[in-house]
């Protein structure tokens, strides 16, 4: 082959090929994360272009980390995160595990097990604000029926205790099955042979289940729960469709409080500062977990 | 040849024709709120297009979405709005930012006056700075809080004598907020008909303007006030007095007491569900519904009644609603837009817009002796539009807004900290506003 096309370089022809792409990563990407940073240091509104926009150095940023609303917002989300990730792993992982067990009608079950999670967060939030409702909503007449307390007594997305799990509830209803997919994939990707060899060392199924299930697996669960915790840290609509962040601000997470700055108050510098505190945040976090995935993978 | 002379007399007329449409017409797009009035508009602007030659379309959001979507649209210095019907609350914003067109000389020119709208609705609607004449809108569509009450359940003989016992007085339209309270009372819980009914369905939405336009109700008539008499931004003493905290009280006791249970993010269309599916003795809600209401099966006609948000110890007031109708400075079509609010302002579109359902701010309508009685809700709707206040109409009064809805719900219904705190916390918000708008 000749080394040069019509006089181009190898380097140039793969300059060539890949300058669009640089150029639009930069100018979709990297242009406006600088951009953002700037306007972090300003008081500028994109609501008023024509007002003098002054430089207010770190001021954005203090507001932000001494305003207790937002360490109340944090804590919200946290939560939301935390018992999401929980108990999504911990009965997606489950589901997978029966699911990958041989038994008539389990693709059956799958499909069905699957078919939340390809419903609208809009539509999910609307349908289950209807089964919350205490005096004709399903939900309180079925806790009703096993706790044998009033259904009209207590209101799931009413209540200031109870909302952030209604939130919780919902999102592992709709979210759980993605889990359990990765999860099946990981279960069904180890070879019958380990098994087979493990049968005849007469490891026991639980061992088994130890020593080579969940290891072989936890790579799979490990990339399920990196996007699904980058997924619910911007959660946005599932949560404005069900409480709208209320009651109070008890479900307030950060992404509804940013986009009521930004885009509502519309406080452009205070919510850049506010953007870029969190993709700090989530950058440096999903940057240890990604070193912490890798080092299982190499295992 | 006889024919050839028709085809071409015919394409003759045909492309002479459309040159005088193309020369006239203007493709007009008129946004606003999703909701029953926008309908009628729809139906009253049939006659405009007939007379004007312009085609009108319309973009309509439903409310919870209708600020974002149309205050995007205006920042952004979009196209897509000839004319807006704007919230109250934008015009400083609408004024200021260069949003709308200024209509002073518009009005002069035409001889469209001020002084024939309800004055309250031409201050609401209309001016920026409030109290000035500079005009941004004409009055729209007036709109205003207050109450539908069952006048059915009211008239049953055995719960008068019930509430006559209980209550020491008859069991009729309430006189001030805590009779409207022991009415609500009475109700909650009571079975009707073999359903168990509630008190009153109020506002308690939480994500864009619900409680707010609700509590104010109470906060007004107890003696909350925006700021001090002689600069509106000194709001120590007035946000979060004695009467205000108060106000905020009732409005929590009202919310525990009497309404019915998952009513803690309700706004304008859950507590007409409630009312029209027979739940609630009383709904709040904007007087928009009121031919809605009139004209359900179920509910409306006799079995309706209607009455102004009943008085405080501090007064009688109401949280105004409505809007203005504005011509967008980004419209490329300003002059036929123009038209339309010249057309929209005649006596007789203003009685057919009344007639259709929507809600003249025309004294010449309003003030027609014929009007009280033109529906049962019409004499309500004056006396209410006689006692209205509205929110801040500053440019920043999303600011304004956010912290008030959070504060409120804070603590109505999520039951966190006390009256006082909410209203404390409120001025210390407003306050940082205003300091950032440099107006302190």
């Amino acid at each position: 082959m000749a080394r040069r096309i019509r006089g181009l370089s190898d380097r140039a022809i793969a300059w060539i090929f890949v300058a669009p792409t640089i150029v639009l990563l930069l100018a979709v990407n990297i242009f406006p994360l600088i951009w953002t940073i700037r306007l972090s240091f300003t008081n500028y509104r994109a609501n008023r272009p024509n007002a003098e926009v002054s430089w207010v150095g770190l001021r954005n940023y203090e507001r932000i980390l001494t305003d207790s609303d937002v360490w109340l917002t944090m804590q919200a989300t946290a939560h939301f995160l935390f018992w999401t990730l929980f108990l999504q792993v911990l009965i997606g992982f489950a589901l997978a595990w029966l699911i990958n067990r041989k038994f008539k009608g389990n693709d059956l079950w799958t499909t069905v097990i699957v078919l939340p999670m390809m419903l609208s967060p809009a539509v999910v939030g609307n349908f289950w604000t209807l089964l919350y409702q205490p005096q004709i909503g399903v939900f309180n007449h079925v806790m009703a029926f096993f706790t044998g307390a009033d259904p009209q007594q207590f209101s799931m997305i009413g209540d200031v205790n109870l909302a952030p799990w209604a939130i919780v509830i919902v999102d592992t209803w709709m979210w759980t099955p993605f889990i359990m997919l990765i999860c099946l994939a990981g279960l069904r990707s180890i070879p019958d042979s380990i098994y087979e060899a493990a049968e005849c060392d007469r490891a026991s199924q639980w061992r088994q289940f130890w020593t080579i299930t969940i290891p072989m697996t936890l790579p799979f669960l490990m990339l399920a729960v990196l996007f699904r915790g980058i997924e619910n840290f911007k959660m946005f609509d599932l949560v404005v469709q069900l409480t709208g962040g209320g009651p109070g601000n008890v479900t307030t997470l950060t992404s509804i409080d940013l986009k009521r700055e930004a885009f509502e108050k519309w406080r452009t510098g205070f919510s850049s500062a506010y953007a870029v505190i969190l993709f700090v945040t989530v950058f440096g976090l999903a940057s240890i977990y990604v070193k912490a995935l890798n080092k299982v993978k190499e295992r | 040849m006889k024919s050839a002379k028709l085809l071409a007399a015919a394409a003759f007329t045909a492309a002479s024709g459309l040159t005088v449409t193309n020369a006239h017409a203007d493709d007009l797009t008129l946004c606003w709120a999703a909701w029953d009035p926008a309908n009628a508009l729809i139906e009253l602007s049939k006659d405009f297009e007939e007379q004007s030659g312009h085609n009108m379309s319309f973009e309509f959001v439903p409310w919870p979405n209708f600020a974002d979507r149309m205050l995007n649209e205006l920042n952004s210095g979009g196209e897509l709005c000839d004319l807006m019907i704007g919230d109250s609350q934008w015009i400083g914003l609408g004024a200021e930012a260069g949003h709308y067109v200024k209509l002073n000389e518009f009005f002069n020119a035409e001889g469209i006056s001020m002084d024939d709208f309800i004055p309250a609705t031409v201050a609401g609607y209309s001016e920026w700075p409030k109290g000035t004449p500079n005009y941004w809108a004409l009055p729209a569509f007036g709109d205003v809080v207050g109450w539908t009450y069952r006048k059915d359940w009211f008239e049953r003989p055995e719960l008068q004598a019930e509430f006559q016992e209980t209550y020491g007085r008859e069991l009729d339209v309430p006189a001030t907020l805590e009779e409207l309270k022991d009415i609500a009372e009475f109700f909650q819980g009571r079975e009707i008909d073999g359903n168990t009914v509630y008190g009153a369905a109020i506002y308690t939405e939480r994500g864009s303007e619900g409680i707010t336009m609700g509590a104010t109700n109470a906060l007004y008539n107890y003696g909350f006030e925006y700021g001090s008499p002689d600069n509106p931004y000194i709001l120590d003493g007035y946000v979060n007095s004695e009467g205000a905290v108060e106000g905020l009280e009732f409005y929590k006791e009202l919310y525990d007491c009497c309404t019915p249970p998952g009513s803690s993010n309700w706004y304008m269309s859950e507590t007409i569900d409630a009312f029209k599916s027979g739940q609630v003795a009383l709904q709040m809600n904007f007087a928009f519904i009121w031919p809605g209401v009139h004209a359900d099966p179920n509910v409306g006609a006799e079995k309706a009644g209607y009455f102004p948000n009943p008085a405080g110890p501090a007064g009688q007031y109401a949280q105004l609603g409505g809007q203005g109708i504005s011509v967008v400075s980004y419209s490329d079509s300003q002059d036929a837009a123009l038209e339309y609010i010249k057309w929209f302002a005649q006596p007789e579109v203003q009685t057919r817009w009344w007639e259709l359902g929507g809600y003249s701010a025309l004294k010449a309508v309003v003030e027609d002796p014929d009007f009280e009685s033109s529906q049962p809700y019409a004499k309500t709707f004056l006396d209410s539009m006689a006692i209205v206040k509205d929110f801040w109409a500053e440019p920043a009064y999303a600011s304004l807004l956010i912290p008030m809805q959070e504060r409120i719900h804070n603590y109505v219904v999520a039951d966190q900290g006390t009256a006082q705190e909410a209203l404390d916390g409120l001025v210390e918000d407003w306050t940082e506003v205003f300091e950032d708008e440099g107006k302190l």
